[in-house]
């Protein structure tokens, strides 16, 4: 995972449920390509095809509320989406993302002072997104989830543990 | 400590935590449903051999069951020889129900536990005095393997009920009610605790309904402390009476706000499209024409819901536009309901009963058309979740369902109790 994440800007409200972010019916799928084909189809025309011209989402208070589901962190990853910044986040959809290997950030701030297109800078390791001349500080992620995101994801970080302490 | 507290503390060998602080917390029982596949498949994946306890696995298969095509029953197949290889003895097949149902129904939920799942819905727990909360299913395969995950002590919020329940409104309304009241991201990251006299005097049934709802607006689990109700609904059903320790919080324990209803005010309420916070008291939608009334879910299709629905249909008929799907949270409920004539009941007034699980609320079965309204007793009411991104859900009490059912619109159950 890269420290800095750089991009345009997709905006969306508050409460972006899980069922909006990839419907029930395609939880039969768990591989990012197949997921991302219909994720936020619900929204009507144009989507999912439109995110896919936009680095990083930004959304209001609670994105991610709802089901539990772990595909909606891969279905926006399949769609090529780098980060999630959110002035808040589901508590499900907060760990899913980072089992996922998704960067999320907490940033309430943000939100009000940027647009569609806006192109932003985030600085992981620092802790700060950068736009429009100014600094966006963030609270950073305890090291041992960090850990995890920093492998790409739980499964990722499961591997490393079991190849290095194997089950006997 | 508050309960939450206390549960964290005990699951992670700490004499206390405070919230905020990160533990490294085993769980009792890690439940998975219809995604297990999916865990399973994580696990051959990165490698792993051996669960760090095949005792501590629940696994039922509730979404979309019986499979209805053949990607659902390979996948079905991929859960149910998991099972098999790895010795999961608390194995319920496509037969069984809704997985937190059939789970509470086995005597697998006791006080104090601490349960993860693959479904946000496990806050229901917390009806018997256990912490449940939902996680993805990669993290469950890691609870599986390593036994434990790392969790957060959350904020506690304490919530006193004052008075009684009117006729015909129900810990439904209670809950549309909060939920409204507080948003959907009105409890984030909380645990919340129920306390009042009404507690004490609510079924375990409704205690299960409120638990499962609190999850619409953020919790990360929810307690109606334990009591003689718990125990009984317990007694036979817990394999070791060993097994039952009430855990209370403490009379200093820190609540993050305390907030009070009185339930006397409330009147039966319904959740409007298509956010569960889009709450209104039933007489601003009265009328609302509906094509589909769904009895079902995790929220409210127990024994008792299926009696209340009953009890207005009984005598009555379903209005011809009206589908009405009724789906049984779990064979057991529907066998207590078979025996009673709740069943008979149902079916002659009008309504379809189905076999028992998610159904509808999980998109299997009683799809929506473009331009269609359903009403439904789910805990959900989002864009599509039913269908159609043209359709329209509605959220309400068993009553308020079968009087709607019976107009053909969105109707007061009190105008059903007094004849």
């Amino acid at each position: 995972m890269e420290s800095i994440i750089q991009g345009r800007v997709f905006k969306f409200g508050d409460n972006v449920n899980s069922d909006i972010i990839i419907p029930g019916r395609y939880l039969i799928y768990i591989d990012r390509e197949r997921l991302s084909q219909h994720a936020f189809e619900v929204l009507g025309e144009g989507f999912p095809a439109k995110l896919r011209n936009f680095d990083i989402l930004v959304a209001g208070r609670n994105f991610g509320c709802g089901s539990a589901r772990e595909q909606a962190a891969t279905a926006i990853q399949g769609l090529g989406i780098k980060a999630v910044v959110a002035s808040s986040f589901s508590r499900t959809f907060y760990r899913n993302a980072i089992n996922d290997g998704l960067p999320i950030v907490e940033c309430p701030a943000l939100y009000a002072a940027v647009a569609e297109g806006d192109e932003i800078r985030i600085d992981l390791a620092a802790g700060a997104i950068v736009f429009g001349g100014r600094e966006y500080p963030f609270p950073k992620m305890p090291e041992s989830v960090r850990q995890i995101l920093e492998l790409g994801g739980l499964a990722n970080y499961l591997k490393a543990q079991l190849e290095a302490h194997p089950q006997s | 400590m508050t309960i939450a507290e206390k549960i964290l503390s005990a699951k992670s060998g700490k004499a206390s935590v405070t919230p905020g602080e990160i533990v490294e917390a085993y769980p009792d029982l890690v439940m998975s449903h219809t995604a297990t596949w999916r865990s399973a498949s994580v696990m051959k994946r990165v490698g792993a051999t051996k669960l760090y306890d095949p005792e501590r696995l629940a696994i039922v298969l509730d979404h979309v069951s019986p499979a209805k095509t053949e990607k659902y029953a390979a996948d079905q197949q991929i859960s149910r020889n998991f099972a098999r290889e790895y010795g999961v003895r608390k194995f319920y097949d496509v037969d069984a129900g809704i997985a937190h149902l059939v789970l509470m129904e086995a005597g697998h939920v006791a006080p104090g536990d601490l349960i993860v799942g693959t479904d946000s819905h496990c806050t229901i727990y917390g009806s018997l005095g256990a912490l449940g909360t939902g996680i993805g299913y990669t993290e469950v395969t890691s609870v599986w393997i390593t036994g434990k995950l790392w969790m957060k002590v959350p904020e506690s919020i304490r919530i006193t009920l004052q008075g009684g329940f009117g006729a015909g409104v129900y810990s439904k309304d209670l809950m549309l009610h909060l939920i409204g009241k507080l948003g959907a991201d009105g409890c984030t990251y909380n645990s919340v605790e129920f306390y009042g006299d009404t507690v004490a005097e609510l079924s375990v049934s409704e205690r299960m309904t409120i638990a499962n709802l609190a999850m619409e607006m953020g919790v990360k689990c929810a307690f109606l402390p334990p009591d003689g109700k718990t125990a009984e609904y317990l007694k036979g059903r817990l394999p070791d009476w060993s097994r039952y320790h009430e855990v209370h919080a403490d009379p200093d324990a820190r609540y993050e706000r305390r907030i009070e209803v009185d339930l006397a005010q409330l009147e039966p309420m319904v959740a409007c499209p298509h956010e569960v916070q889009n709450t209104k008291p039933i007489g601003e939608v009265v009328g609302t024409h509906i094509d589909q009334a769904f009895l079902g879910s995790c929220a409210n299709a127990k024994y008792e819901d299926l009696v209340v629905a009953a009890g207005i249909l009984k005598g009555r008929r379903v209005d011809p536009g009206v589908r009405l799907i009724i789906t049984p949270g779990s064979k057991q409920i529907m066998l207590e309901a078979m025996n009673s004539g709740v069943l008979q009941i149902l079916l002659e007034s009008g309504g379809m009963v189905t076999n028992p699980g998610c159904g509808a609320c999980a998109g299997d079965g009683g799809m929506l058309a473009d331009g269609e309204v359903c009403l439904s007793t789910a805990n959900r009411n989002f864009l599509g979740r039913m269908g159609s991104n043209q359709s329209q859900i509605y959220l309400s009490s068993p009553a308020t369902l079968a009087a709607s059912a019976i107009r053909g619109a969105i109707a007061d159950p009190r105008e059903f109790l007094t004849h």
